[in-house]
């Protein structure tokens, strides 16, 4: 009698622990299910890991003028909300009038920034959110779980949440959902820019690089350091040097993978404000 | 030995009582408790077919109550536990009569937090992809297993100082309950004869837990704060985050259990075991707790407020003198003020008093280390585009809040229909041994 009870205990015990290392005990099982961007054992593309692409976009902030100058909404914004089906209340590529510490303002367009270093991948407890393997970071909304912990982590504010089942246009209504194309979106999940990797896949631009009536923005691959914005084909790196471009919120330390080119004294303080 | 044997004979009548008959008080409590529960059921049905737009969480402020109720029911968890290992471990048994409800308090508040996260998904079907696909690297991880853990090890730990009870109601209740409950408790009480070498298993293995499960519960909610801790937004991202918030559901903790111990002093008349002695050392214990959540609560604030770097600015404007000033500083004196005096004076420092003071506190926590710690912080924009963002909970919300504090209480009442409030085993033996 009394070792069947210890027995017992010690199956609880054991059950207990069990609870607490099985995910770990699940995750070395399955490593293989959807290949290293999803693993989730390092989702990180570092070191034997080499990137077939890595997809830029860089923004000339001399050219964009928010579409003021022609008397419009922003045609960045226009164009990828007709062209992905955005739902109701997301903006996945934002511009926005950015105060700059001179005094004076300019307009600033804000996609996904692609972090190299994401922290919404790395707090997301499922690996729904994932770098692919061109540098791109994705979520696959049949993974998500909408605990929305992702959209804590993100310091740019690019995450958006389906609050509802949105109105679907037959055309969303009829495309096949994946984390490169996330039309229609699922209810209950995040969404967000995802450099229109459905058209980079075939050789395409993304479309708010096609919308942009000034050319402002630029998209390309920082591993044959070429960009376009539609109209020209410009060397990134030498572009990027030349022009002394800089990354929203670079202290952060998330590496992001768009660019700026300033060009109106932004971000740099000037005392002789009147 | 006589006196003794009666003591304890008149300790089985009066603690076995409400597990026959209970009182009405307590049949009319489930019964409120009940429509809340299927009122809270109805609004998340809702919520189920409609999508979270039936909330007031909206992408700015895109969490609310249902995150606010997981933070507290968490930190109520920490102490029933802990509280009761800390007193075993240091040799204090005074305690004896109170471990039992601390205990079932932490059980019953962690399944709640778990149904509020349940609640708060997006995609709730899809809950067990946390064990299927879960990644070490996120803290909502780390949160599922410290949760996890400490529910498990809290349900040992609470069952194995019961089951010589549950052999008393096995022995003791034979004739007055159903033949299932019989069969349920002889099966639970493992068989236990009380003799020597059974208890002398028995205080083994409690000793054993009792050391188990104390990293295992200041974890638990160390690990929630860290959620919040790991990311860019101004008032978490803080390295003091983890022991402020243990320090403050230790004090939230202590005052839940007085309130708890007040309730079912009066329903299930124990007013002969649950004594003021229980009061008085709570009462100074939660008075110690007090200042420590004083501290914290200034040491958190003043080195943001000193440098006033952009966000954290805009954050103590909201809590200072903005928009959630009034919930700020209520909060302040509900938890730190008036609590004080009311334990420090004379007059107040009864059990009304204690109760009433331990009242305000799990209130106002609840506000300040719940909600205002979730909602200022997202209201503050991180970015040029967006204004201060707004909250308005919805119907929904509060119907769901409500209905988690029923099930809560629900829990705890359910629980001692079935099992003594009192460890008797335990308060007997620290009786003999105090004299």
């Amino acid at each position: 009698m009394g070792i069947s009870r210890r027995r017992f205990l010690q199956t609880l015990t054991w059950a207990g622990l069990g609870t607490a290392v099985y995910p770990l005990l699940s995750r070395v099982s399955k490593v293989e299910a959807k290949g290293w961007a999803a693993s989730g054992l390092d989702p990180r593309p570092t070191g034997t890991k080499t990137l077939t692409k890595q997809w830029t976009m860089v923004i000339d902030l001399k050219k964009c003028e928010g579409c003021v100058i022609i008397n419009k909404p922003p045609q960045c914004t226009v164009t990828c909300n007709q062209g992905h089906f955005v739902p109701e209340g997301q903006e996945w590529i934002k511009v926005s009038k950015v105060r700059g510490a001179g005094g004076g303002s300019h307009w600033m367009p804000f996609p996904c920034m692609h972090c190299q270093k994401a922290p919404c991948v790395d707090v997301c407890p499922v690996g729904a959110s994932y770098y692919t393997e061109e540098g791109l970071v994705l979520i696959d909304q049949d993974r998500c779980i909408g605990c929305r912990v992702c959209m804590a982590a993100c310091p740019y504010h690019r995450r958006y949440f389906n609050w509802k089942q949105q109105r679907l246009t037959p055309e969303a209504a009829l495309a096949e959902r994946s984390p490169e194309y996330p039309v229609p979106a699922l209810k209950g999940t995040v969404s967000k820019c995802m450099f229109c990797a459905h058209n980079v896949r075939k050789g395409k631009i993304p479309i708010c690089v096609s919308g942009c009536p000034m050319g402002a923005i630029y998209f390309g691959d920082l591993e044959r350091d070429i960009i376009t914005n539609g109209m020209e084909v410009v060397p990134l790196r030498k572009t990027l040097a030349e022009n002394n471009a800089f990354r929203f919120k670079e202290e952060l330390g998330t590496e992001p993978r768009v660019y700026y080119l300033p060009g109106y004294g932004q971000e740099f303080g000037r005392e002789a404000r009147e | 030995m006589n006196s003794t044997a009666e003591r304890r004979a008149e300790m089985e009548a009066i603690l076995l009582a409400p597990l026959v008959k209970p009182s009405r008080f307590y049949d009319l409590g489930i019964l409120i408790m009940a429509m809340f529960i299927m009122w809270g059921l109805y609004a998340w049905s809702e919520q189920l077919r409609h999508g979270l737009i039936v909330t007031g969480m909206r992408d700015q402020v895109f969490w609310g109550l249902y995150i606010s109720n997981v933070v507290f029911f968490v930190s109520l968890s920490l102490t029933g536990t802990f509280l009761s290992a800390v007193l075993r471990i240091t040799g204090n048994h005074w305690q004896a009569p109170v471990t039992r409800l601390a205990e079932v308090v932490t059980g019953a508040a962690l399944l709640m937090a778990a149904t509020m996260i349940l609640v708060d998904m997006g995609r709730p079907e899809r809950v067990f992809y946390v064990f299927i696909h879960g990644r070490l690297q996120s803290p909502l991880i780390w949160d599922v297993m410290a949760v996890t853990s400490y529910l498990v090890g809290s349900i040992i730990y609470l069952y194995l100082p019961m089951i010589p009870d549950i052999a008393i109601c096995r022995d003791r209740l034979s004739p007055s309950v159903s033949p299932l409950r019989r069969k349920v408790y002889d099966i639970l009480a493992l068989g236990w004869q009380d003799s020597a070498k059974q208890q002398e298993r028995l205080n083994k293995l409690i000793s054993i837990m009792t050391v188990l499960i104390i990293p295992v519960a200041v974890s638990v909610h160390s690990v929630t704060a860290w959620i919040f801790a790991m990311t860019f937004r101004p008032g978490w991202d803080v390295t003091i985050l983890a022991p402020y918030f243990v320090a403050s559901a230790f004090f939230s903790g202590v005052a839940a259990i007085i309130i708890a111990m007040t309730v079912y002093r009066k329903v299930f008349k124990l007013e002969k075991y649950i004594t003021w002695e229980h009061y008085r050392k709570l009462g100074w214990l939660l008075l110690a707790l007090l200042l420590v959540y004083a501290y914290f609560s200034f040491a958190e604030l003043l080195p943001g407020a000193y440098k006033l770097a952009t966000h954290e600015r805009e954050l103590l404007n909201l809590l200072l003198t903005g928009q959630q000033a009034f919930l700020f500083w209520v909060s302040l004196l509900g938890s730190i003020v008036v609590p004080a005096v009311l334990i420090c004076w004379r007059r107040t420092r009864t059990v009304a008093g204690l109760t009433v003071a331990s009242v305000l506190i799990t209130v106002t926590l609840w506000i300040k280390k719940s909600y205002l710690l979730i909602v200022p912080t997202l209201q503050v924009s991180l970015m040029p585009f967006d204004a201060p963002g707004r909250y308005h909970p919805t119907w929904v919300e509060w119907s769901l809040s409500l209905a988690a504090i029923a099930g809560f209480m629900l829990m705890v009442a359910l629980f001692f229909r079935f099992f003594p409030v009192i460890a008797i085993w335990e308060t007997s033996r620290a009786a003999g041994e105090g004299g």
